[in-house]
């Protein structure tokens, strides 16, 4: 049965996220934005709290294990809604900034590779840090300085077994977070090497390495044109040994034939998890401007009339109704490919369809945002100029626009990588 | 809870329509063009799938209930087939929703088994107007009061079977408002003119209307007295042909995608080639988010809350949408895409009057 009815509990959770939005994040956002590799603790520690006693964290819902519990185990025929709540509070928070929900304690991509491949061992061992005492980040790392979209194929990281351990070599880029996760707090690194480079894709293999572990380095942070208060590392690994039992999936390389399924596997099923929420993500930056603009020009005396044929439109009315139009189409393939997720359903082109439309929207809505505000909107007295600097990873990262464009076009033409790439 | 998922219920009606747009529909749509006729039978089968005779309750005649979900969805399906087609199978809802959302008791009872219970016969609304401004909240036709009764005078464009409708209900603007009015074919004063020639949809017969001094009693007022909100009018329609352009889109991406993959150049099929391949995926994305926009506003027609905004939306995405993917599926035949016996050509042309054809079904 077709419904839009927004469940009680996702009200609940978005009303939640919009007061810290409002109170903890637009508050601090410039002063963050001029303040790059500045931590937001208080953000990061009212987060933590606050979460451990909801039972979500990040970027894994959460509400699956606590109605288990609750229930008493039991099996009830009440539709998930976890992803779809994630999806809602992933865009409210990035509503507030973008740069500071990358800051969100208790599960980013590093958690969300293993909640997807790990073990319930691993799981236990690696996941339940995020409950403890103090906040903790995790972080993935699969770029490298020669490759990004061609990863996991290029990957020159190198894990080799020495017994019990595993000693990796090599140098990754662009981790998110992944000071906070190996420097600031006890956290993690799900670090993707190969550990047979003649067996290309079939080869690579994530690892948890964790903060502390010696060999592992951060070497340096970025300074970048937007999302400022999230730090965006280099790591370096050099003989950096971590234990056998980190391996997510298995430790051998199938047989060749089956090659590419593995290791890859477990990247694609993280990915399926994580580029609704940039989706998201990106669509709050998009609703915060198209909310901001219409404020702007409200104030001006300039209302927007529903309705009209275009022939009976200003320009600027336009715009906003065509802006309007991407954001609400977009959020609503966003949800759906949530839906889809919660119901155990394969996302796969969905997932990837949501965010090449969300980077292209929140890239054309805070361009066009600018351009029909002049120099109001070119000014850093507002956080519009911020919002049009953010909004542009989101066509980057989880994929760029053209990686995820190819990821529909394989799927729905049914070609293998060697026939469209 | 959200839900992305049509019930069994509408499955099956989905299923029955598809087969009839794909067996029946697109088989005859380029002659249907060329020769600017539809089949009779094509349409009497077309009706005989029960598409609007589901989204009317028993007591008028039908048998379901209101749901433009329901509509939605079979309209979709049915315009993948031809547009035309469906515009010709679905032209009796714009004379029944307008009632059967406005209308008294007595008038829904009175008004809607005759059509309902019938075989297909074009009872139709007149709604649009030959302006390039056209706003169906302000309309240029006007009705006023006169001693009991309503005058009319304007014109309207895009009325489909006009020459051969047993009855009319014309829109018309009353002290500020949108209001309908029955119109019995033979009123005095009524003039059908001369058949319209447009860019595409030629195969659905439509005329342009005058009413000079046409006067109408003032039980033919649809809502009595009172009259009714307009507002929840004009939402359907422009849900109702929003589902079309969805249908459309569909259909473009349908036919190109697997001609990319046999057609090829320097050896290769020109799918693999990413200008082709990334076209593809931005048609399939677009028509899926859009799709979407359509499903919530017709969810809120049903909800009965004021579902202007969405439907609005709704148009103003697919419109978009079945223009973007109608090009290029033209574009990915080539040549050949431009050609008749090819049937992209056609949908390029239905596609950009979308916006333009807000009146012509409604859910
Ligand atoms: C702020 C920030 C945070 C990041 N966080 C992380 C992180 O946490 N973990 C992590 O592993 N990575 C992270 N990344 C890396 C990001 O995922 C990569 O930058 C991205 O995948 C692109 O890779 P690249 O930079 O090597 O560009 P390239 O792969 O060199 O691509 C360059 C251009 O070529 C295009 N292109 C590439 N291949 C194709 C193709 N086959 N067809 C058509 N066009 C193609 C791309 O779309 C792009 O436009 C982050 C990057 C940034 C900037």
């Amino acid at each position: 049965m077709i419904s839009f009815e927004m469940p009680e509990k996702i009200q609940g959770a978005r009303v939640l996220m919009e007061t810290v939005a409002e109170n903890m994040m637009r508050p601090v956002s410039r002063q963050l934005d001029e303040n790059e590799h500045e931590i937001p603790w208080d953000y990061i520690e009212f987060m933590h709290t606050s979460q451990k006693a909801m039972g979500a964290s990040g970027m894994t819902p959460g509400d699956e294990k606590q109605r288990k519990e609750k229930e008493g185990g039991e099996k009830k025929k009440r539709p998930r809604t976890g992803f779809q709540t994630l999806a809602f509070t992933v865009e409210m928070l990035s509503w507030g900034d973008v740069g500071m929900w990358l800051c969100t304690p208790g599960g980013l991509l590093g958690a969300a590779a293993v909640n997807a491949t790990g073990t319930p061992e691993q799981k236990e061992r690696f996941l339940t840090r995020f409950q403890g005492d103090k906040p903790v980040f995790d972080a993935m790392a699969l770029t490298e300085p020669h490759a990004g979209s061609a990863m996991p194929a290029e990957v020159r990281t190198i894990a080799v077994r020495d017994g019990d351990e595993w000693v990796l070599n090599g140098e990754k880029i662009f981790v998110t977070a992944g000071h906070k996760a190996l420097v600031d707090t006890d956290g993690f690194v799900v670090v993707w090497a190969t550990i047979d480079p003649e067996a290309g894709r079939a080869g690579v293999r994530p690892f948890v390495v964790e903060a502390g572990t010696p060999g592992a380095k951060v070497t340096k942070l970025e300074e970048k044109l937007g999302i400022r208060a999230s730090d965006t590392a280099s790591i370096v690994l050099q003989d950096c040994r971590i234990p056998f039992e980190n391996i997510l999936g298995p430790a051998e390389v199938i047989e060749k034939k089956k090659k590419d399924e593995e290791g890859f596997k477990g990247a694609m099923a993280t990915f399926d998890a994580t580029r609704p929420l940039v989706a998201a993500s990106a669509l709050g930056i998009a609703r915060a401007t198209l909310e901001l603009l219409k404020e702007m020009l409200e104030e001006r005396g300039v209302t927007i009339r529903y309705g009209l044929p275009r022939s009976r439109m200003t320009n600027i009315e336009r715009e906003v109704v065509d802006m309007e139009t991407w954001l609400r189409s977009t959020w609503l393939l966003t949800l759906k490919s949530m839906w889809l997720a919660d119901e155990r359903k394969g996302n796969t082109i969905e997932a990837s369809a949501c965010k090449v439309k969300a980077g292209d929207v929140v890239v054309k809505i805070t361009q066009k945002a600018l351009d029909l505000l002049g120099p109001l909107g070119y000014s850093r007295e507002h956080l519009l100029e911020k919002w049009f600097r953010d909004a542009k990873i989101n066509d980057l990262y989880e994929g760029t626009g053209q990686i995820n464009r190819l990821i529909v076009a394989r799927r729905i033409l049914d070609y293998s990588r060697h026939e469209l790439n | 809870m959200y839900s992305f998922e049509p019930n069994d219920e509408q499955k099956m009606l989905i299923d029955a329509v598809t087969r009839y747009a794909e067996n029946d529909l697109r088989p005859s749509a380029r002659e249907a063009e060329e020769s600017g006729e539809l089949p009779g039978n094509l349409i009497k089968k077309g009706w005989e799938l029960g598409v609007l005779q589901a989204s009317v309750p028993e007591e008028y005649g039908g048998f379901g209930e209101h749901s433009a979900v329901t509509g939605v969805l079979a309209a979709e399906a049915m315009a993948w087939g031809d547009l035309a087609g469906t515009l010709a199978v679905m032209a009796p809802s714009t004379y029944v929703m307008p009632i059967l959302i406005g209308g008294t008791q007595e008038q829904k009872e009175k008004l809607i088994a005759p059509v309902i219970e019938a075989e297909w016969k074009p009872y139709v609304g007149a709604y649009i107007e030959p302006n390039y401004d056209f706003y169906p909240l302000e309309m240029r036709t006007k009705a006023v009061r006169k001693n009991g009764s309503y005058v009319i005078n304007g014109e309207k464009t895009f009325v489909p079977f006009a020459n051969a409708a047993p009855s009319l209900l014309v829109f018309a603007d009353l002290e500020g408002t949108t209001q309908a009015f029955v119109v019995p074919a033979d009123a005095e004063g009524l003039t059908v003119g001369e058949r319209e020639k447009w860019l595409g949809v030629n195969a659905l017969p439509t005329y342009s209307l005058k009413f000079d001094d046409l006067e109408v009693p003032a039980e033919n007022r649809i809502g009595g007295d009172e009259g009714f909100d307009p507002a929840a009018i004009f939402a359907s329609a422009n849900t109702a042909i929003a589902s079309m352009a969805i249908g459309v889109s569909q259909a473009a991406l349908d036919y190109a995608l697997p001609y990319a993959k046999e057609r090829e150049v320097w050896g290769v099929p020109i799918a693999q080639k990413q200008s082709i391949a990334f076209m593809l995926a931005e048609m399939a994305i677009e028509i899926e988010s859009n799709r979407l926009l359509v499903w919530e506003a017709a969810w809120k027609l049903d909800q009965g809350n004021d579902a202007a905004r969405e439907a609005y939306l709704a148009l103003n995405g697919t419109s978009d949408t079945a223009m973007m993917t109608t090009d290029r599926a033209v574009q990915i035949l080539g040549g050949y895409g431009y050609i008749r016996e090819y049937p992209v050509e056609l949908w390029m042309r239905n596609g950009r009057g979308i916006a333009a054809f807000a009146g012509l079904a409604m859910v």
